[in-house]
């Protein structure tokens, strides 16, 4: 019997078509857009000037706080603005702006493909490198990682839980850095334990990857404490919450975080990037993207410098056709729609999908016919139909009762929902009214 | 035959008996004691509950009616002041008159005035819509469509208009309550100073970018330029974040910035047609 | 390229659908409806084509001319609404009774509280309910069935074992002595007996509600724990005194029960949302049948229970929640 989480979920078709594509190098593109806040937290501070001459590596933004990471340049070339651009969801932030000139590397980079697996820093040292190279989670929420890694006074971690679950159907990002890095994530595995001072680490992985979970077993062997625990398919297993249940057997306490449990949570994204930042010197300035969709004629996993323009992934994997209805960056679940392709790639976008027009429009809503689905599919233990009843009237103090804030946003419920309706949205409306409540009566 | 009858009037004699003494005990015990001229105010409140003199309810508004001596502060938008007139004459306390006011749409950015960037197919919120991103036009600061305002409005006043997506409001139906700027994400409604026949002249627009981009985006922007801040004879328009402000409390309605707006985001409400006056083209106003 | 649209997330959308819901159960009342028409004949089909085409045309009326908005009697919910309370009729009830009814299950159990999905109780049930105590002897004289007419030629009308059961008890006959009079447990659970036009064969009630089970459209937790107090409860009674109550496999396949756990207490408009409700629901369903079964005037208490139920329900759903996540400390 595989391991899950045991509380609801669902079981999405995965659609993973480009599990069997090698990643890709994408080319540099003539202009990059690198934003200034590319993490949760504080946005950092812009170091450089307009005109001034950066090469790839070079630290352009300063981190600013301690829940906040260091912005480093993807290429090598001219700042040409300095100046808000969109984003994804169409409001503008100060973002730098690049224009190319060759790729001229800082020295201190290693750039060759050799692997060390000697490691020569002390835990210490581990944590600055990860620091320094402006690290942050690469799953989607983009928490710079040092945080993560600094341990809270009173708490002591235990084991460390490596993410390769990758529920969200189509992304394979992480799948494929798992058969091609196998090496060098267990290196950077091996760091962080060293780092963390652990001696347990399990890899998550669901049973949709058996290439990943068979590689990764076999080569752990050589690594002691490192075990690959294979978990039945599930949407959503690659939470951090509901990861812990599934490999741990327990439950984070609401309001808790992981390190109450003894344990620190990797994307194996990121443990690929921790790699590299304390073995090869190279900060976090690109990463490995999924482009991905059915109307594509060649979607691919594609290796990306940070502040590429979506566009210029797109049409490497094919161009846009007709056909197209949504863009999304990050997978169907959780992913954000896209209102134009110009916003460039940032250390969080795990993917960029584009549905066909057919699949975009959602149905149209019906009233609710208390069917109950939605609460028998919420992995928090949540009901949504009242949560979303509740929101709508307005009525935050039995919302936080109801412990609205508890809500993950997997989007189960309206997934589910017989009648299509909008349960997320509304949630996710109700639960930052009262989060914001929240805050307010703290000061 | 009779001793069934006798039998049954005498027990639900009894039972009823019983009941009204109980009945009674229970009044007596938990009676709120309460001034009568509570009740007094309230009949005379409109009943509308609306929450816009920003009390619970009428009641609520009538108990601070009645309980504090200073009522100068308290007002019923939907009453108005003949309404709040007799409240006074009843409890003895003055009140002052107030203007009445009215809910105005400061947008005027349909379809043909700011382009559809993309197509929002998200719940029917502007809240939510506010809070997904800047909205399916590239007009961050605007009106949203989605009726928010309409749902909230107790008196019907507001309707979404099908050709232009943007809401407008009935005067005649709008009680000021206040429920529809409340319930806008983006600020978009203003309660402004009703004037004689519904006479109106605002700056229909609420974008705070700077003109350029405010003009990329909707051909009917304030793009903050000021003119009409130094035509204007009786100082009734600000200029701030790139957006004319007009004062619904200084202006006296002489229509003489309406003319200077280069863009047109300067709207005339309920006045006669003008005499023919020469127009000047949008282009020369922004090349001047 | 048109338009990007833009949403909220998710961008995903499950297969189920209303509909689909609503046929399926349709599709699984097949089974029953089948049965019917081979014990009854034509007048299980008149009777449910009647009471089918009443809901149809009544909600169809008042969404059209009362309510004056969109008109959605394709949803299904109407044509179940129907088929249920057709399921809970005798097979000879004259037509303007059905009509009256399918006036009151969807008139006044259903729209007058909004339509779909905001009636507290089950329509079905109410008209089955109200037709019972308004009409007790059209709603309790039930018409034999082809294979009773040939063993009775003379006879026009039966009772139902439970009636049969009821009326002996009170009469002081021994159990023994009532059960010659009625068949057996294998021809109950087949459907070779007098009865409402659905509720007769267990079997084919099984076979729908299965089905059902292996779609998703209902959960386990009903129906089974439903089906299990009644067994359980009548098991006990049958242990203390075996001469004065009726065995426990011979409760669950008379009478309304098996329709009533597979169709009507599974209504998920009227029925608790989280498992621990359901199963709380399902307890006091069978609590309330068994007793009513045993102590009650009626020979037979599904409906009352289950209705009884249905006004628990907002009570249940406050009370009995999901377990939230994280919400024990782990040791």
């Amino acid at each position: 019997m595989l391991k899950t989480f045991p509380k609801g979920g669902v079981h999405l078709t995965d659609n993973k078509i480009t599990a069997g594509k090698p990643i890709d190098n994408l080319p540099v593109p003539p202009t990059v857009t690198i934003p200034v806040s590319q993490h949760a937290g504080a946005p950092a501070e812009v170091l450089v000037q307009v005109g001034d001459k950066v090469k790839v590596g070079q630290l352009l933004a300063q981190s600013a706080g301690f829940i906040s990471g260091n912005i480093h340049s993807s290429v090598s070339g001219t700042v040409k603005k300095i100046e808000p651009a969109t984003d994804s969801s169409g409001f503008k932030k100060p973002a730098i702006i690049i224009d190319v000139e060759g790729d001229e590397w800082l020295e201190t980079i290693d750039r060759s493909e050799t692997l060390i697996t000697e490691i020569k820093a002390s835990p210490e040292e581990i944590i600055q490198k990860i620091k320094a190279a402006g690290l942050v989670g690469l799953g989607g929420a983009a928490f710079p990682a040092h945080v993560k890694l600094s341990i809270p006074e009173g708490k002591k971690a235990e084991c460390l839980v490596i993410n390769g679950v990758e529920c969200e159907p189509y992304l394979t990002c992480d799948h494929r850095l798992m058969l091609e890095k196998s090496e060098e994530i267990l290196v950077g595995i091996a760091l962080l334990m060293e780092a963390l001072n652990v001696d347990k680490t399990f890899i998550g992985i669901e049973k949709n990857k058996p290439d990943a979970i068979e590689k990764l077993s076999v080569l752990a062997k050589d690594y002691p404490g490192v075990s690959v625990v294979p978990l039945k398919e599930k949407y959503p297993q690659g939470s951090e919450k509901q990861l812990l249940r599934a490999t741990l057997g327990r439950e984070v306490p609401a309001g808790a975080l992981p390190i109450d449990l003894g344990a620190v949570v990797f994307n194996v994204g990121s443990i690929f990037a921790v790699y590299e930042a304390v073995q090869k010197n190279k900060p976090l300035i690109e990463r490995v993207v999924t482009v991905t969709g059915k109307t594509l004629s060649n979607p691919s996993n594609f290796k990306v410098r940070i502040g590429t323009p979506v566009i210029n992934l797109l049409e490497a994997a094919g161009g846009v056709t007709e056909e197209a209805g949504k863009i999304l960056s990050g997978g169907p679940m959780m992913g954000r729609a896209l209102t134009n392709t110009n916003v460039p790639i940032v250390k969080g976008s795990s993917g960029i999908l584009v549905l066909p027009d057919t699949e975009s429009k959602r149905r149209p809503v019906e009233s609710c016919i208390r069917c109950g689905k939605c609460v028998s599919i919420c992995c928090m233990g949540l009901e949504p139909f009242l949560l979303m009843a509740l929101t709508e009237r307005n009525l935050t103090e039995r919302l936080e009762k109801e412990k609205v804030t508890n809500c993950i946003e997997c989007g189960s419920c309206s997934y589910t929902c017989p009648s299509s309706r909008p349960l997320l949205d509304y949630i996710r409306q109700g639960k930052s009214t009262v989060n914001n409540i929240i805050r307010a009566r703290k000061k | 035959m009779y001793s069934i009858i006798a039998y049954s009037f005498i027990s639900m004699a009894g039972i009823g008996g019983l009941l009204a003494i109980v009945l009674y005990i229970v009044s007596q015990k938990f009676k709120v004691i309460e001034d009568p001229m509570i009740d007094e105010v309230v009949a005379i409140l409109p009943q509308a509950n609306c929450g816009g003199c920003g009390f619970a309810g009428c009641r609520a508004l009538s108990e601070a009616c009645v309980s504090r001596d200073d009522i100068s502060q308290l007002y019923c938008p939907v009453g108005g002041n003949s309404v709040m007139a007799e409240i006074a004459e009843l409890l003895g306390k003055t009140i002052p008159e107030k203007d009445p006011m009215v809910a105005v749409i400061r947008c005027n950015g349909h379809h043909s005035n700011r382009p559809r960037t993309n197509q929002y197919d998200g719940a029917a919120s502007c809240k939510i819509k506010n809070t997904l991103y800047t909205g399916d036009t590239g007009c961050a600061h605007g009106c949203l469509g989605e009726g928010d305002c309409v749902k909230v409005c107790n008196f019907g006043a507001i309707s979404i208009n099908p050709e232009t997506s943007l809401p407008v409001v009935d005067d005649n139906a709008c009680a000021a309550c206040g429920a529809c700027v409340k319930a806008c994400p983006r600020n978009v409604i203003e309660l402004r100073k009703k004037s004689a026949k519904d006479r109106k002249i605002y700056v229909s627009c609420v974008n705070r970018e700077k003109g350029t981009v405010a003009r990329k985006s909707c051909t009917v922007a304030c793009i903050g330029c000021g003119k009409c801040a130094k035509n204007c004879p009786h100082e009734a328009i600000s200029i701030e974040n790139n957006l004319a402000y007009i004062d619904s409390e200084k202006c006296k309605l002489c229509r003489k910035c309406v003319g200077e707006c280069p863009t047109g985001a300067i709207l005339e409400i309920n006045f006669p047609v003008r005499k023919a006056t020469p127009v000047t083209s949008e282009n020369e106003v922004l090349a001047s | 390229m048109s338009l990007l649209k833009v949403s909220p997330s998710p961008h995903a959308h499950g297969e189920m659908t209303v509909k689909q819901i609503m046929y399926s159960v349709i599709f699984a009342l097949l089974p029953a409806l089948a049965v019917s028409i081979f014990f009854f004949g034509f007048d299980a089909l008149r009777v449910s084509i009647l009471a089918v085409g009443f809901c149809l045309a009544i909600e169809w009326a008042i969404q059209k001319f009362l309510l004056k908005g969109d008109v959605c009697i394709t949803d299904g919910s109407a044509i179940i609404t129907g088929l249920l309370l057709a399921f809970n009729v005798p097979s000879n009830l004259p037509w303007w009774i059905i009509m009256i009814g399918c006036i009151v299950s969807i008139g006044i159990a259903k729209m007058s509280f909004g339509g779909l999905g905001k009636n507290p109780f089950n329509p079905a049930l109410i008209g089955r309910v109200f037709l019972l105590v308004s009409f007790p002897a059209d709603m309790t004289t039930w018409p034999l069935n082809r294979f009773e007419q040939l063993a009775h030629p003379d006879a026009v009308t039966g009772a139902t074992s439970l009636g049969i059961l009821k009326e002996g008890l009170k009469k002081g006959e021994s159990l023994s002595a009532i059960f010659q009079h009625i068949p057996s447990n294998i021809q109950l659970f087949l459907g070779n007996h007098g009865g409402s036009l659905g509720e007769i064969s267990a079997l084919a009630i099984i076979i729908g509600g299965l089905f059902l089970l292996l779609r998703k459209v209902i959960t386990w937790h009903i129906p089974f724990t439903y089906l299990a107090t009644v067994f359980t409860f009548t098991g006990i009674l049958f242990l203390i005194n075996p001469e004065r109550f009726a065995s426990p496999i011979f409760h669950l396949v008379s009478g309304g029960l098996m329709l009533g756990a597979f169709f009507m207490a599974t209504d998920m408009v009227t029925t608790p949302m989280s498992a621990k409700g359901m199963i709380i629901f399902g307890l006091g369903c069978g609590v309330i049948t068994t007793i009513i079964r045993v102590w009650g005037a009626y020979p037979e208490g599904v409906s009352f229970a289950i209705l009884i139920m249905n006004a628990a329900t907002p009570l249940i759903n406050l009370g009995f929640k999901p377990k939230k996540f994280g919400e024990v400390r782990n040791g």
